[in-house]
């Protein structure tokens, strides 16, 4: 697979190199939170969620969820990261009234994973390695709430002290859609590896991004850092318009300043949120509540050995050993519970056929219905029993896409859709002997027309197929139409 | 005034073991005795109450044979410690009307040992002071005067009032925290025992925060073995505090008798400060000789780097300090001043909460973490504090324990150093050097100045080595038969 070129922008005085990192939060999937025993579950009721270490009660102190070091491993592991067996958990601090300590646990010199990479692939084929900087475990802030009263300002701490990942991408990306497909392979890896849902709407995997621009070759220009973006198409439409906003900019004679920018999804634009000079000192220091974070050899061999095959992994061998075609293969490995749908279909089955009905019938019923994988009305084993059928000639392959409409419809298994509703494709020539028979007897005209014109020959196989309510085996009927007309 | 208070928490014990006395009756001593000190000014809260109630569960308990280490001790409480259903305001006005749901480790194991809660001993605010002025409840009266003077003198602090009640017998013992000095400098300037255990001895979870790489909880006692009682209940491993070390709870009280025959005992010259008043210079060498008398071998060391210790500890301590009281935000809890925008509100509620020394720290603190100043001044602290503790680990390669005066000087009078606060910062001269090593310390009543006021003489040991710590201040408590009591001129 070919590594991408750099795309570039033409401007009015020529074109531009588009350089973009990603710093992505990624919640981390667990019981309870970073620091306490609070539960993490989403919906609850403000403040229910909430743990006398969350609210910073005076002398309440921090104690690390193992489980969350855990996930931080296995997802370094994911990236083909360095794990540091050694880190540091830091105070960020800053007043906000839904960060209740005034200070935020993260980690800063020495983050628990170090560099890695992951393989990007674009939509024309190609693929882009984009580096990633690091990941590090951070709490997450409450939430405040200025809708719920004209004068007052309510906060809600359930999030505060939720586990987070943040994973920093070097600024590898050189346009919108390899902004888009890294963040979309972030999403499959940490699926796979289940250590983060990668709900962007619920807010469990967050985008900040940073978009400089320059002239091929020359040194990297000034970043502005886009907040808020929270959708895949968000993270485009910020990003084109950066891209515009920074070169109108430097072509007008202007400079860009260094500062955080927010996007707004009514206007899809993004604007001054606050500058450098506006930028908080955050005083990080190494937080005395926690020790250093030691971890052993045998605690990262343990982690790595319980992997899951990962997406790339995946896509090799459905190619390799199942004889996939590498596009039908990334479709399927890009979505873990895609992947695993499909594998159960396929076994012991013909693996091409099952990817087609995968990819094409599920994919586009699933579609319609708005639904994902997880809540597909038919079932992997069904959906194999389905193929079964057409494999040992009990209905054709027409007849299967009928059957598994219903099976869409109703949920039944296709053996019994097949036997209620009589579709079993009829295979005896005696019957079909009749069939074609009776077809010939009433088309005399039709036979006449037939020898000067042997197309029509296609006529006669659709007028029996009619006949048997397309439950006649084709390949039968085409035999005894051509022996009974002499074709 | 009842003769009960005047049991030590060993005598005490005694008494309620032979129903000399039950814990009512005891308790009830105390609380006569409090309420006729109140010119001390030793206590924030106190709970009449609730200490009756408690007591009388310690006596069901003794009737039914359940006795604990302190059943039936009546203890003052610093007001650092988190008490469930109670008061807790660290001496600071941006506490008003703070009651926690929950209870301290500490306090939490003393109340399984048996004990009373008298109530919450003053403090200076956040502990953050060397005279017990700073509290915002005013200033604790030491109940030690200069021979023929009226004047009113500091308790030391920040445990204060801890250390005031301690020595004016307003409780059988007391808890104190210490982050530089904060038990043994008021235990030296009152004439009491105080000690502060190695840093993961006793658990900080529920101990309202000052310096967390520092703070560390002890007793305060009238004597080593009361000491050595009360540490054993408050000692021990926590999971709630991630800085807890999980080492079993030795009987400290059995160490007492070890002796100091066959202990070597480091005096360490850079505690020679200019300045020192004679009698200073004095009591230490006395000290010296009283555990040489014993069959202990005395010997000089080396530690080099003392000289820094003052100047790191007011860097790191200043620095956590500053992030540990963002909390007190106006927000959740506490004192709320209203102010037109967040922002007002918190600067309202700050600045109106704190008082001119924790407003003091929490800017050093500020500044020392701030961008283009963290190198040159906190890190350039952590390091010269590593330094600190690998002079303490050599001296400790030839010595058992470390012999020095605990304050440079003896009590001093209220408002003679508040102007002034690098004068104040200096009474922490013998004591911030342990603290910043995280090793265990105790101050030992030694003697009286020539004014008539108790000087303290400290003991420094290895990590978790609490049980050579006492003995050596068993010893030096038996050789200096310190029975000097102050004249209870504060009794209404």
């Amino acid at each position: 697979m070919a590594e991408a070129h750099a795309a570039l922008v033409e401007g009015a005085t020529g074109p531009w190199e588009v350089v973009i990192g990603i710093e992505c939060h990624a919640q981390v999937t667990s019981q309870s939170k970073l620091f306490s025993t609070a539960s993490t579950e989403f919906g609850a009721e403000p403040n229910a969620q909430v743990s006398l270490v969350d609210a910073a009660m005076p002398g309440m102190l921090p104690v690390l969820n193992g489980f969350c070091v855990e996930q931080a491993v296995r997802t370094g592991l994911g990236l083909n990261a360095a794990i540091n067996k050694r880190s540091v958990f830091a105070r960020k601090n800053y007043f906000y009234p839904d960060l209740p300590a005034g200070y935020q646990i993260s980690q800063f010199e020495l983050p628990i994973v170090g560099e890695g990479e992951v393989v990007v692939d674009l939509a024309d084929g190609t693929t882009r390695t984009v580096g990633i900087e690091r990941l590090h475990l951070e709490q997450d802030a409450g939430k405040s709430l200025h809708d719920q009263d004209p004068a007052l300002s309510f906060v809600d701490l359930n999030r505060a002290g939720v586990a987070l990942m943040e994973i920093v991408s070097k600024p590898d990306m050189r346009s919108a859609e390899e902004a888009q497909a890294f963040l979309k392979k972030l999403r499959t890896i940490v699926r796979y590896l289940g250590t983060c849902d990668g709900n962007m709407e619920q807010g469990s995997m967050r985008g900040d991004i940073n978009v400089s621009v320059r002239r091929p070759g020359a040194p990297l220009g000034t970043r502005c850092e886009i907040k808020n973006v929270n959708s895949f198409r968000f993270i485009g439409q910020a990003i084109t318009y950066e891209v515009g906003r920074q070169i109108d900019l430097i072509e007008d004679g202007g400079e860009v300043y260094q500062e955080t920018r927010l996007f707004d999804p009514r206007t899809g634009e993004t604007r001054s949120m606050r500058s450098k000079e506006e930028a908080h000192d955050y005083r990080y220091f190494p937080d005395p509540d926690l020790l250093p974070l030691e971890l052993t050899d045998g605690f990262i061999d343990t982690i790595r050995a319980s992997l899951p095959e990962l997406p790339d992994a995946k896509k090799a061998r459905l190619v390799a050993d199942l004889g996939l075609k590498p596009y039908d293969a990334g479709v399927l490995a890009s979505d873990k519970a895609s992947a695993d749908y499909f594998e159960r279909v396929a076994a012991g089955r013909d693996a091409r056929i099952a990817a087609n009905w995968v990819t094409g019938e599920l994919f586009g019923a699933l579609n319609k219905l708005g639904v994902d994988i997880a809540h597909s009305p038919v079932t992997a084993d069904d959906l194999g029993a389905l193929l079964d059928l057409i494999a040992d000639t009990t209905i054709s392959g027409r007849i299967a896409k009928d059957v598994f409409e219903i099976m869409v419809e109703t949920g039944a298994a296709p053996r019994t859709i097949v036997e209620d509703r009589g579709l079993k494709q009829v295979t005896d020539t005696g019957a079909i002997e009749a069939l074609v028979d009776a077809v010939i007897a009433q088309n005399p005209d039709k036979v006449e027309e037939l020898k000067t014109k042997p197309k029509l020959a296609g006529w006669f196989v659709g007028q029996v197929m009619k006949a048997s309510q397309g439950k006649a085996n084709p390949a039968a009927v085409n035999d005894i139409l051509a022996r009974k007309l002499g074709l | 005034m009842s003769a009960l208070t005047d049991l030590d928490i060993a005598a005490a014990r005694e008494a309620l073991a032979t129903g000399a006395c039950s814990a009512e009756e005891l308790t009830n001593a105390y609380l006569e005795a409090i309420d006729g000190a109140k010119a001390l000014n030793a206590y924030i809260t106190v709970l009449p109450g609730k200490a009756i109630e408690m007591a009388k569960e310690s006596d069901a308990r003794r009737r039914a044979g359940e006795v604990g280490a302190l059943e039936g001790i009546p203890l003052g409480i610093k007001d650092l410690f988190c008490t469930e259903g109670v008061l807790t305001t660290a001496a600071s006005h941006i506490l008003d009307g703070f009651t926690p749901s929950y209870e301290s480790t500490v306090t939490r194991n003393l109340w399984d040992a048996g004990a009373v809660l008298l109530g919450k001993t003053s403090m200076d605010e956040f502990a953050m002071g060397s005279s017990n002025e700073t509290s915002f409840y005013g200033p604790v009266r030491n109940p030690w005067r200069a021979s023929g003077s009226d004047a009113a003198l500091v308790p030391g602090g920040s445990s204060g009032g801890s250390s005031a009640a301690v020595a004016a017998h307003l409780c059988a013992g007391a808890t104190g925290t210490d982050t530089g000095g904060s038990i043994r400098q008021p235990a030296a300037l009152t004439g009491t025992v105080g000690l502060k255990p190695t840093y993961g001895r006793c658990s900080r979870w529920g101990e309202i925060a000052f310096a967390s790489s520092l703070d560390q909880a002890g007793p305060m006692t009238r004597s080593v073995r009361d000491a050595a009682i009360m540490l054993g209940a408050m000692a021990g491993y926590d999971a709630k505090d991630s800085t807890s070390i999980d080492t079993p709870v030795p009987d400290y009280e059995a160490a007492l008798e070890g002796g100091v025959k066959g202990l070597t005992i480091g005096v360490p010259e850079e505690y020679r400060v200019e300045g020192m008043p004679e009698e200073i210079e004095y009591l230490w060498r006395r000290g010296v000789e009283w555990l040489e008398e014993q069959g202990a071998k005395v010997k000089s060391v080396r530690l080099p780097r003392t000289k820094y210790a003052l100047p790191t500890y007011y860097i790191l301590a200043p620095a956590e300090a500053s992030s540990n009281l963002a909390r007190y935000d106006g927000v959740r809890y506490g004192l709320r001043v209203p102010g037109d925008d967040i922002t007002a509100m918190y600067k309202n509620t700050r600045a109106q909460g704190f008082g001119t020394e924790v407003k003091r720290r929490i800017l050093i603190g500020t500044y020392v973490l701030s961008a283009g100043y963290y190198d040159a001044y906190y890190l350039k602290a952590q390091q010269v504090r590593t330094l600190i503790a690998q002079d303490f680990q050599e001296a400790f390669e030839s010595v058992d324990l470390i012999l020095t005066p605990t304050s440079p000087e003896p009590a001093f009078g209220i408002g003679a150093k508040t102007g002034d606060p690098l004068t104040m910062y200096l009474n922490d001269v013998f004591t911030v050097p342990a603290s910043l090593a995280g090793l265990p310390g105790i101050s030992v009543p030694g003697g009286l100045s020539a004014t008539g006021l108790p000087l303290g003489l400290q003991l420094i040991g290895r990590a978790f080595d609490e049980e050579t710590v006492l003995r050596g201040a068993y010893a030096l408590e038996r050789a200096a038969g310190f029975t000097a009591k102050p004249d209870p001129w504060w009794r209404a």
